[in-house]
């Protein structure tokens, strides 16, 4: 048993419910209880789609169970073959079906329905949605996909993209433009926009291209296996890795088509001299594993941040992220657990976070601006613009997104330089930022309406990114001429310099801090 | 005068129910109680659930958390209960402003048996009398959307301490700023003493006794209803407090029980009335002679119905419910005239038959099925909305009809816009 308030993920029924709902002329019916239901809105309302997930649900209830639930299971089968007539039906069981062990696959099976049936296991106490959406795809194909000759111009696969992911709805578009200009034409994108049929001629396609190891790796293999079709290991996020994915997909397809990068703005936007003030930038990475190893890089080698913790809540990821960390000197963080999460960003105090939406909310509570790279979602994750994170246009908006929190270049300098302006001071936030100043009273609780807003920033009035009695030895003590000093800096940079200040006094064995010993550290810790 | 609906044969199909299970109520019922946490013991997906249905994630630091059942918990490997008394103790340790903890059953720990009842007890022992420990069931094998807070005010009944003084006491949770105007209005009719389940703070916990009459808020109270009277307080029936009528004779039904006049009623009431009628003749006038079906969701349906069929002018085609209380709903059947189908439980694909055939104006669902339905041109009211809103009493009733208003005023603001609209014109 394990205490839980906020969670990255659902549970593995959910992820099928993705693969299913992504796809056409595919039914799931779930055998769950009544309130399982709520999934639907996951869909509707999240990611706005204007028609019902294509999941049937048993919904039975106690009176039920010393009855005939199984009766249940296999009218309500009938019943959606009857009315929505698809291509293949799968079934699965939620957690309270999986305890009364009806069998919904060997039932519906012994149904001879007219259609192919896909039935899923779905262990619900042991694993989570991504595993149901990767078992989910993998069991279709298995189920559905055949060799077959290959088809005569060379064609790939895009496998990955489900109902309800990160952005996978534009991934899919810019990816596909890309191959387009590669000479590569898709056969088959699946499971989001793939019918059974459409399944059913992957084997035609020359080789996979993954853009999602979460959701799509174990079919990939399986292709690979059973298909002979090899597939791409490079998640195009970013220039370099952009770039990289094109020439492993040349080396894949034979394409020697070139491609042209005149739309890719972020390697120039990132060089030109405005974007300094992004040098050495202390950033706190989480999210999937798959956005964050590329993040990371992103982050490194192409906005010139300084990586200073980085971690994956999917310990399907763990070992290729704990390998990308040690590269970079840090110990990856593997939980699922919000709170330990939480204490992780705290402790490492960065200057801007990129993760999921619950960091977000950390961020608002600490102060620390924060953007969006991974899942799980949100409605905001939804633009209705077009906004891919992967190929040239999704390094665009990698550098956009992640420069919008942060307080930009000359105004970091003017903040420095006039820091007790009435109207244009620190704690009024960035100032393309509507809505932070007048500043509240400081007296007032942290904004209520923080959880609603939507804007990447924290509000005006959430506390500062270190509270003001951090946990510091005992020995040590701020002189209050240099507490005012401190106070003097920016709100930004005061958390790193107050950490900074008392590294250097315990270094150096000082008891006391002066502003001396604040201006020692500054030179000491100078980059 | 026509007894109304009460005699309408009663529309039951069985399929699909597209419903949240009880454990919905957590979500307002832990804001309303703010010494309580609510401990979920159940799955993965129930906790899924309560950060899904809030629609936003509140993360000010949520009073309430879902023990999550792991495999070595069914296997037999670990004790639930240990694991159970382990979570608890490392929750109280860290919430040292928790004086209520109220273990809530899911669907995996009723169908594993996990005896919740008993857990409750030896807890209570370890952690009282500063933490009081309860129990209820909020499945969705045993409830349905708000029965949740009804199973959770039905638990607290038996743990009240007892009073033979003759008081009211309310029952439901309500918004304190709509309590305090209840409250206020019934002191201003000379009702007193007034108390209130659930409290907002333990302290403030009521008694009950024989001289107990009490008064139900909400309509979604049977089991409440039924523990109180086995514990020897007697109900007040009456339609319910929404709209000037309901309001008025919700005050006046009480206000007979204590002996006090009709006409000091209409004395108190008379400028929030006016009030009141000024607000709901502004939205009736987008609502007066639309057509309304309501899909099974909050049990609110018929009191709605009856609101906005009397005093807001619309007319009922369907009038869906999780679940039908003669015993509670009949001073509202009682109102509302011969006319739409009633219905209890559902099949929610024959409903949507039923909605697509006679394409009402306004569509009350829930938030699974609103934008299938807008995309199909049909206008729709989000259940959630009427329990996360102040809706009750007469401050509160232009607020009311105006969250029904509000879908039809924007359908007509953007009709050249809407995608499905353009198509349906063609």
């Amino acid at each position: 048993m394990k205490l839980a308030v906020w969670t990255y993920e659902g549970p593995p029924h959910v992820g099928a419910m993705r693969v299913a709902t992504g796809m056409t002329g595919l039914h799931l019916v779930l055998h769950a209880p009544q309130g399982d239901t709520y999934a639907d809105l996951l869909f509707t309302m999240i990611e706005r789609r204007n028609h019902r997930p294509p999941v049937s649900y048993t919904t039975f209830q106690a009176r039920d169970l010393g009855a005939d639930t199984s009766g249940l299971f296999t009218s309500a089968c009938r019943d959606a073959h009857a009315r929505f007539q698809p291509q293949a039906l799968m079934v699965a069981a939620s957690c309270t079906a999986e305890l009364i062990q009806d069998d919904p696959g060997g039932l519906a099976e012994a149904m001879d329905l007219p259609v192919p049936v896909i039935a899923l296991e779905l262990p619900s106490y042991q694993r989570k949605e991504n595993f149901g959406c990767d078992e989910a795809f993998l069991q279709i194909c298995r189920t559905l996909a055949k060799p077959m000759p290959r088809s005569d111009r060379v064609t790939c696969n895009i496998l990955g993209p489900t109902a309800l992911g990160f952005r996978h709805r534009d991934d899919l578009a810019e990816i596909t433009g890309l191959l387009s200009e590669m000479g590569i034409e898709v056969n088959v994108a699946a499971p989001m926009g793939a019918s059974p049929a459409d399944i059913a001629r992957m084997g035609r396609a020359h080789f996979n291209v993954l853009l999602y190891p979460e959701t799509a790796e174990s079919a990939a293999r399986w292709c690979e296996k059973e298909l002979g079709q090899p597939y791409t290991k490079t998640i195009p996020i970013g220039a370099n890795a952009t770039r990289a994915f094109i020439e492993e997909v040349r080396t894949l397809s034979g394409s020697t088509l070139p491609v042209d990068e005149a739309r890719m703005r972020q390697p120039w936007w990132a060089a030109s001299v405005d974007s300094t003030y992004l040098t050495g930038k202390r950033v706190f990475l989480f999210g999937d594993g798959t956005h964050v190893m590329a993040a990371a890089k992103v982050a490194r080698d192409e906005m010139g941040f300084e990586v200073c913790g980085m971690g994956c809540y999917n310990r399907e990821q763990a070992r290729p992220l704990r390998a990308l960390a040690k590269e970079f000197g840090l110990d990856a963080l593997i939980t699922d657990d919000y709170l330990e999460v939480e204490r992780a960003i705290e402790d490492a105090a960065p200057e801007m976070i990129l993760g999921t939406q619950m960091e977000r909310h950390i961020g608002k509570r600490l102060g620390i601006p924060c953007a969006v790279i991974s899942a799980p979602v949100h409605v905001q994750d939804f633009p209705a613009r077009y906004s891919p994170q992967m190929g040239f246009e999704g390094a665009n908006v990698l550098f956009d997104t992640w420069v919008h929190p942060l307080v930009m270049g000359l105004e970091e300098h003017l903040l420095h330089m006039f820091r007790d302006d009435f109207e244009f001071h620190d704690e009024a936030g960035p100032s393309h930022h509507g809505g932070h100043a007048p500043r509240n009273d400081p007296g007032a609780p942290a904004a209520p309406a923080a959880a609603d807003e939507g804007g990447s920033m924290p509000p005006p009035s959430a506390p500062p990114a270190q509270p003001d009695t951090p946990s510091l030895p005992d020995n040590i003590i701020w002189l209050s001429c240099a507490e005012r000093e401190l106070k003097k800096i920016p709100f930004f940079v005061r958390g790193k310099a107050r950490r900074n200040t008392e590294k250097f006094a315990l270094e150096k064995g000082l008891h006391e801090i002066s502003v001396d010993t604040l201006y020692e550290a500054k030179a000491h810790y100078a980059r | 005068m026509s007894t109304g609906c009460r005699d309408t044969p009663v529309l039951k199909q069985r399929g699909q129910r597209e419903v949240f299970c009880g454990l919905t109520g957590i979500i307002w019922l832990h804001r309303k109680m703010q010494d309580a946490f609510f401990l979920v013991v159940g799955s993965r997906t129930c906790a899924h659930l309560l950060q899904s249905a809030a629609g936003v994630m509140i993360f000010a630091e949520p009073r309430f958390g879902t023990a999550i059942l792991e495999e070595k918990d069914l296997a037999g490997m670990a004790d639930a209960n240990e694991e159970l008394d382990r979570e608890v103790a490392r929750l109280l340790a860290r919430r040292p402003d928790i004086k209520q903890l109220f273990l809530v059953g899911s669907c995996p720990s009723e169908v594993i048996k996990l005896d919740l009842a008993r857990a409750a007890e030896r807890l209570s022992v370890i952690h009282g009398p500063n933490v009081r420990v309860l129990n209820f069931s909020g499945s969705g094998i045993e409830t349905t959307f708000t029965q949740g807070e009804d199973a959770c005010l039905a638990s607290m009944v038996p743990a009240l301490p007892s009073t033979p003084e003759k008081q009211l006491l309310l029952v439901g949770a309500l918004p304190d700023v709509v309590e305090d105007q209840a409250l206020a209005l019934l002191a201003q009719i000379g009702v007193t003493p007034v108390r209130c389940l659930p409290s907002r703070r333990v302290q403030d916990t009521p008694a009950i006794g024989p001289n107990t009459v009490f008064a139900l808020t909400q309509p979604f109270l049977g089991d409440t209803h039924a523990a109180l009277t086995r514990a020897g307080a007697r109900h007040i029936s009456a339609p319910f407090p929404f709209g000037v009528e309901g309001s008025t004779l919700w005050l006046k039904a009480i206000a007979a029980e204590f002996g006090i006049a009709p006409e000091k009623v209409d004395q108190v009431v008379a400028a929030p009335r006016v009030r009141a009628e000024k607000a709901i003749a502004a939205a009736a006038t987008t609502l007066r002679g639309k057509r309304i079906f309501f899909m099974p969701d909050s049990q609110l349906e018929i009191p709605l119905a009856r609101f906005l069929t009397r005093e807001c002018g619309m007319d009922a085609i369907e009038i869906g419910t999780p679940y039908l209380h003669t015993d509670l709903h009949g001073p509202e059947l009682d109102l509302i005239a011969e006319g739409p189908t009633l219905s209890e439980g559902q099949d929610v694909d024959l409903q949507l038959d039923r909605v697509r055939a006679s394409r009402p104006d306004l569509t009350v669902c829930g938030l699974g099925l609103a934008n299938p339905l807008e995309a199909e041109g049909l206008a729709t009211k989000w259940a959630i909305e009427l329990v996360f809103t102040p809706v009750h009493f007469f401050e509160q009733a232009g607020d009311l009809a105006a969250l029904f208003a509000r879908p039809l005023r924007r359908h007509a603001a953007l009709k050249r816009q809407h995608p499905n609209r353009l198509e349906a014109a063609e």
